[in-house]
């Protein structure tokens, strides 16, 4: 009933200028503070010297590594069980690594007093290209773990390497590339930043942060500070994007917490944009290897990958515990495999930590890349079209569910379908035609497919923890005497519009208007505790839990309404947003009337102590699997190397659509950072380390002259594993779009006997590409 | 939030204000016009002027577009939109438009002037390859009176104008030559990305030869944003692909790019030629 397109309950709000991000947070006698960061990629701490800085007449207090290091504080444990510097005490290991922290009465003057701080630094060598990072004699990064010799992280495995050989050795064709996903950011709109304000009465502390994940930032704020857990409340108020780039806990919060203990009074903290795309989670950073074993009319039997991945200085790629290199294992994509293996092996650079952020379903969109680069790579040896190359191999839909040669039970799906509607919308064979003619004529026109699966909605507690956070997530409901409801989740929005969608949920199950629930998200004095919002978990893992909740308030409802009706709940029936006796649908009573009765003087059966309200925690069963068929067609002025994305076919499956205009909204968004990352965007770093895309006019975002109309198709597979079979949609176009984009310019460049080149795909790139002289485009343009 | 040092602020109320005030404040003051590069610099703290003169309030006197006898006189405080929107320039100059639409934004467009464009003196500025290709001359004023510049003088290096501290850029004057064509070719990675290269030109052809021809490029180390051996070389051949393409890798030869993230120098230097080359089709086109 409550399922289809209205407005965004939020949009209200945001665009009349009326939200509040944590930078309109105001409190009465807030300080200010700024960080130092170091101008160095890797240096030698000589010392530090603050005095002048605490000399300045606005300045309230000046923290350094050295005060940290007093409360124990200068190290905090990341998400992947490493540890990381708060603010430096020994060396600094990435430009723009935090070194001290002003407090002051104003922005202007903490940042004018971070010029008064004297740090003398001894430069030492920098680790900057991933590929020599484990080479004999590199500089050493982590010396601050005991018995750390080298730069390595760890070394992971997936699949079965025996098998997988064999069938290398055996096969009649095997293509083998190597590639890069260069290191992007996800760049949002509103930087990081917080407000703590400290209560040294009540011993409470406030940070309003714009978290993606708000329960676990104040379970780990208790574990590693020792502050009792009830007396910290984190507020995650509007959030002008996140990507991933918002689910951890950066050093400026823990200085900001600090700052107002130290000071007793409210300290608002917020980055700049070269400090944003310094210093915060970057994403991807992968160097692979892909290769694939086929037969020679075009089965692919066989893929093996082999991946360094480039985790900056320390290691703090945010994914559950078992997964250090995420869901990347899923590489096998949409196809049909006899086997597959990978090995991912991590290494330090100097560059900053982070590594899983960016709408990537933690790897996934590494994965994915891979996968649909090869299939290109394996098109063009065999010579065979791609989209005909894929339509052999795909999954049919009478294999799910499916368990994938590297684990995964993929739910459900019909790929062929998604495809041929996809090159249906394209009229795929008109424009291979018009390609074709435009050849013949020396001008360049490509076509790219890409097909991918993802897989989203982490987790199964049994599987999947953060720090031991089990990735379940609870749901509280309240239905108000008069029938109206206020919904409780966990996970926050950053822009997924859940405060509509979840309210879609509820209203769908308990047959009342989404208008009339009210969700609740972003503060945990007021909400029931779970892990958040990233790896487009949340309509699979919160709104499912959101269906539960509703339906035991349904459940509730049934046995008030036998009470009402004088009749026994299991001779009722549900149907059009009542409760009714079977065959009596004149006896109906809508949740209105059921919730004014619950709340009256009626007399309840046993068991039933009063009011419809219910708690719920949702552990999901599986991952959801969405999936999709991309076709990009792109122009490329051979001249120029500039690359034109004419047109664009984004076919997606993500299961039942509980707002069509949220779910194409989310899409549009995906598409267009596909096109950043494939034509523009990467953070690439000089032989000093020093950041070559520290601002938007060397990080470049798409806009909409870069983007064409999109035009987007369907299909719907419902997840068995989902209570309303929705599979999750957020991250699916970015994770999709970018090889298709890839692949397009690949194909357009065939004629010069290109099949590889890496991203973005700037026009300087294509050049030297068409030119058979490609650059390496994580490091400094030589 | 990017937060610039203290400065002082002064509005001026007229150019003899203005330089009144340049004077006072001596060598670290700073004229503000649209802000759209002085601002940035002064958030990320690259500049530090000690005091602001803003000569916003002399549109009236420095934001004008007319012809007046032979020559086309824009004001320094001409802003990029309004400029983009002048049909007498953009008549006469097509290259105007051309170049406006690709610069910046709307946004920055509606701020950024053309005076402020060149005095910036980037080495990737648009408008300075424009106006060297149409062989402008500056109008400066300082406490002596006004004097003028040829464009192709104009630039002293990165960064670095014709422009003494207490001076004034007040009006560039390109001459009207009738029966010209002009026009104007960018790459840029991005759409409002400054150039990775661009190459402007200027065509007039008389009896069958091209009679006056103007070339400008930026962000490719060209000396003065201007390609003088390529011009020659056009100057008595009949106009076509092959003197273009020729002129093209000529402009290319004489310039010395740099290797930086928008690309490597033999990309630009490519670039110049192939740009240079288009920009001639193309204004041979508009005779
Ligand atoms: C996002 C962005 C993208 C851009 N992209 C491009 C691009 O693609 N191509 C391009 O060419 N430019 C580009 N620009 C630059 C833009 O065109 C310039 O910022 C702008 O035109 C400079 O003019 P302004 O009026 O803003 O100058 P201001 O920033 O006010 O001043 C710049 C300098 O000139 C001096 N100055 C200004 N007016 C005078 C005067 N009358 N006499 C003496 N000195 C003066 C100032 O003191 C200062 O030193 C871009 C800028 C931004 C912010």
């Amino acid at each position: 009933m409550s399922f289809g397109r209205m407005h965004r309950k939020e949009d209200a709000r945001f665009i009349r200028g009326r939200g509040t991000y944590v930078d309109d947070v105001r409190l009465p006698g807030m300080l200010h503070g700024a960080v130092l960061r170091s101008p160095h990629a890797h240096a030698r701490i000589v010392s530090v010297d603050v005095s002048a800085a605490e000399a300045h007449p606005k300045v309230r207090a000046v923290i350094t590594g050295q005060t940290l290091a007093g409360l124990n504080l200068a190290w905090m444990p990341t998400l992947s069980n490493d540890v990381q510097a708060v603010l430096a005490t020994d060396k600094v290991r990435f430009q723009g690594q935090e070194v001290a922290f002003v407090v002051a009465e104003d922005r202007y003057a903490a940042r004018d007093a971070l010029e008064l701080i004297e740090v003398e630094y001894e430069p030492l060598d920098a680790v900057v290209d991933a590929r020599t990072a484990l080479a004999p004699g590199a500089p050493l990064i982590r010396d601050d773990l005991e018995g750390k010799a080298d730069n390595h992280i760890f070394d992971w495995e997936a699949g079965d390497r025996d098998r997988t050989a064999a069938i290398f050795e055996e096969a009649e064709v095997t293509v083998a590339q190597d590639m890069l996903y260069p290191r992007v950011h996800p760049a949002p709109l509103e930087t990081c930043g917080a407000v703590a304000d400290f209560d040294k009465v009540t011993g409470k502390l406030t940070v309003w942060c714009p978290t993606q994940a708000p329960h676990a930032h104040r379970t780990l704020y208790a574990m590693v500070a020792g502050l009792p857990e009830h007396k910290i409340r984190v507020i995650s108020p509007d959030i002008g994007g996140g990507f991933g780039g918002k689910v951890g806990i950066y050093p400026g919060y823990v200085c900001a917490i600090v700052g107002s203990i130290v000071t007793g009074r409210p300290v608002k903290w917020m980055e700049d944009r070269s400090e944003n795309l310094m210093s915060t989670a970057f994403a991807r950073d992968y160097h692979m290897r892909g290769e694939v074993a086929a037969t020679r009319d075009g089965r692919v039997r066989a893929i093996r990958v082999k991946v360094l991945a480039d985790h900056g200085a320390f290691n703090g790629t945010a994914q559950p515990t078992k997964f250090p290199a995420g869901f990347f294992h899923v590489f096998t994509g949409s196809y049909d495999l006899e086997s597959a293996h990978c090995e991912v092996s991590g290494v330090y650079t100097n560059k900053a930590p982070g590594g899983v952020a960016y709408a990537c379903s933690f790897r996934v969109t590494e994965a994915v890349y891979l996968v649909e680069r090869m299939m290109d790579v394996l098109a063009a040896e065999l010579g065979v079209d791609p989209a005909e190359l894929r339509m052999r191999n795909l999954l049919r839909p009478d294999q799910f569910p499916y368990t994938s040669p590297t684990g995964w039970e993929y739910d459900s799906g019909d790929y062929p379908k998604a495809l041929r509607l996809a090159m249906d919308m394209a009229g795929y064979d008109k424009l291979r035609a018009e390609q074709a003619g435009k050849r013949a004529r020396g001008e360049l026109m490509g076509i790219g497919v890409s097909f991918f699966t993802e897989a989203v909605g982490a987790g199964p507690r049994k599987h999947m923890d953060i720090l031991g956070l089990g990735m379940a997530d609870g749901a509280e409901l309240r239905v108000h005497p008069t029938g109206k409801a206020v919904l409780r989740v966990s996970c926050q929005s950053q822009g997924q519009g859940h405060e509509t969608t979840f309210a879609q949920i509820v209203g769908h199950e308990l047959g009342i208007p989404a208008d009339d629930v009210e969700v609740v998200h972003g503060d945990t004095d007021q909400t029931p505790f779970g892990l958040g919002t990233y790896g487009s978990r949340s309509t699979p893992v919160s709104g499912a839990a959101a269906a539960i909740v509703a339906r035991k308030v349904r459940d509730r409802a049934k046995l008030v309404a036998a009470a009402m009706l004088e009749a026994s709940p299991d001779d009722l029936e549900w149907g059009d947003g009542r409760w009714s006796v079977v065959g009596d649908p004149s006896s109906g009573r809508s949740l209105a009337e059921i919730a004014l009765a619950a709340h009256s003087n009626l007399e309840l059966p046993e068991g039933v102590e009063g009011h419809l309200d219910a708690v719920t925690v949702y552990n999901p069963p599986n991952l959801t699997y969405p999936f999709g068929a991309y076709i990009c067609a792109v122009d490329v002025d051979p001249g120029t190397g500039q690359v034109k994305v004419r047109r664009f076919v984004a076919v997606d499956d993500c299961g039942v659509r509980i707002n069509p205009t949220i779910v194409e909204g989310q899409i549009h968004g995906g598409l267009a950072d596909g096109i950043g990352m494939a034509l523009m965007q990467v953070m690439a770093f000089d032989e000093d380390g020093n950041h070559l895309g520290a601002s938007f006019m060397d990080y470049l975002l798409p806009t909409s002259m870069e983007c064409p109309s999109w035009e987007l198709g369907e299909t719907v597979s419902p997840s068995p594993f989902h209570p309303i079979g929705a599979k999750g949609v957020g991250e699916s176009a970015t994770v999709g779009s970018p090889a298709a984009v890839v692949n397009a310019v690949v194909d357009a460049l065939a004629p010069y006997g290109v099949r590889h080149a890496d991203m973005p795909l700037t026009p300087a790139n294509v050049w030297r590409t068409v030119n058979g002289d490609p650059f390496r485009t994580d490091l400094a343009i030589p | 939030m990017q937060v610039p040092a203290t400065f002082a602020y002064e509005r001026a109320d007229s150019v003899p204000h203005a330089l009144e005030l340049l004077e006072r404040y001596g060598p670290e003051a700073r004229v503000v016009a649209g802000g759209h590069s002085l601002i940035p610099m002064m958030k990320l703290r690259l500049a530090q002027p000690e005091a602001l003169i803003d000569i916003n309030g002399l549109a009236a006197e420095l934001g004008r577009i007319a012809v007046e006898g032979d020559e086309l006189a824009i004001g320094a405080m001409v802003r990029h939109a309004e400029l983009l929107e002048s049909a007498t320039a953009t008549g006469l100059f097509p290259i105007f438009q051309d170049a406006e639409r690709v610069i910046a934004d709307p946004i920055v467009r509606n701020r950024g002037t053309v005076g402020g464009s060149l005095c910036q003196g980037d080495p990737s500025e648009d408008l300075s390859a424009v106006f060297a290709a149409l062989r402008a001359t500056a109008v400066v004023q300082g406490p002596g009176g006004t004097r003028t510049v040829p464009i192709r003088r104009f630039h002293q290096g990165p960064y670095e104008t014709a422009v003494a501290p207490n001076e004034l850029l007040i009006e560039l004057r390109v001459p009207v030559v009738p029966g010209a064509g002009s026009a104007y070719e960018k790459v840029e990675r991005r759409v409002g990305d400054w150039p990775v290269a661009a190459a402007g030109a200027v065509l007039r052809v008389e009896g069958g030869v091209i009679a006056q021809a103007g070339i400008g490029l930026t962000a490719v180390g060209a000396g003065h944003f201007c390609a003088p051996e390529a011009e020659a070389h056009l100057v008595g051949r009949p106009p076509g692909e092959e003197a273009f393409a020729r002129a093209g890798r000529i402009a290319a030869e004489h310039c010395e790019p740099h290797a930086d993230q928008r690309g490597p120098a033999d990309y630009k230097r490519h670039l110049a030629a192939e740009l240079t080359r288009r920009a001639l089709a193309g204004a041979a086109g508009r005779i």
